[in-house]
């Protein structure tokens, strides 16, 4: 499903293709974007950007997590995660089209002994 | 931060656009991404995270005050994994 990826130079394509920029200003607009909410997360505020979804901070206490090649238990030292919470808008519109009844599937999914692996390729870190 | 104050930031520094461009870029952006989104295409944006979409299998839950089984339909959800840098940037700045 959808083997492409898109990356900064699609998106500041894009700016060329719909707004009529420049190329190089184009990427530059795009990186400053980017920037900009890096910066506001960096500075602990929420970044809301409404029909996309919001980017929120989280705070995460210490907990003992495990050395999973070992088994030791270690600490996990209190930090900020990022969680991105998509839009209704985003939701309905990934979900428009395409989508099968529970019902058949689940039907053919409580018969299966063996399902084709669904794993999608392991994504890799950025 | 919200979408008009974004695009405020960004016209302050291209004060040779107009407020309205800056408008229609800062959508382009994010309507990239999410069209992107809909074919199943994956967003990479180095330093800042990935987006990406994923698939939840149709499956029997449950009325919680009933304890009817309800179908749910399978569905797909966009996901947003942030990256290296950024989640450093949230951690020691």
């Amino acid at each position: 499903m959808g083997g492409k990826t898109l990356t900064r130079a699609d998106l500041a394509e894009a700016v060329v293709r719909k707004v009529g920029l420049p190329r190089n200003e184009s990427q530059d607009l795009v990186e400053l974007i980017l920037s900009e909410i890096s910066i506001t997360l960096a500075a602990g505020e929420s970044v809301k950007l409404s029909s996309f979804g919001s980017f929120g901070i989280r705070e995460k206490g210490e907990r003992v997590g495990r050395n999973p090649k070992t088994g030791k238990e270690v600490p996990i030292t209190p930090r900020r995660v990022l969680v991105f919470r998509p839009s209704n808008v985003m939701k309905e519109r990934i979900n428009a089209g395409g989508k099968r009844k529970a019902a058949q599937t689940a039907e053919t999914a409580s018969a299966k002994t063996s399902r084709p692996a669904r794993k999608a390729p392991a994504t890799r870190q950025v | 931060m919200i979408k008009s104050e974004l695009i405020q930031k960004i016209a302050a520094a291209n004060p040779h656009l107009y407020h309205r461009d800056v408008e229609r870029i800062v959508n382009v952006v994010f309507d990239e991404i999410v069209d992107a989104l809909v074919r199943r295409d994956r967003v990479e944006l180095r330093g800042f995270g990935a987006f990406t979409v994923k698939h939840r299998a149709a499956r029997f839950g449950r009325n919680p005050r009933t304890g009817a089984a309800v179908p749910v339909d399978e569905k797909f959800v966009p996901f947003f994994k942030t990256g290296k840098e950024l989640r450093d940037r949230l951690n020691n700045s």
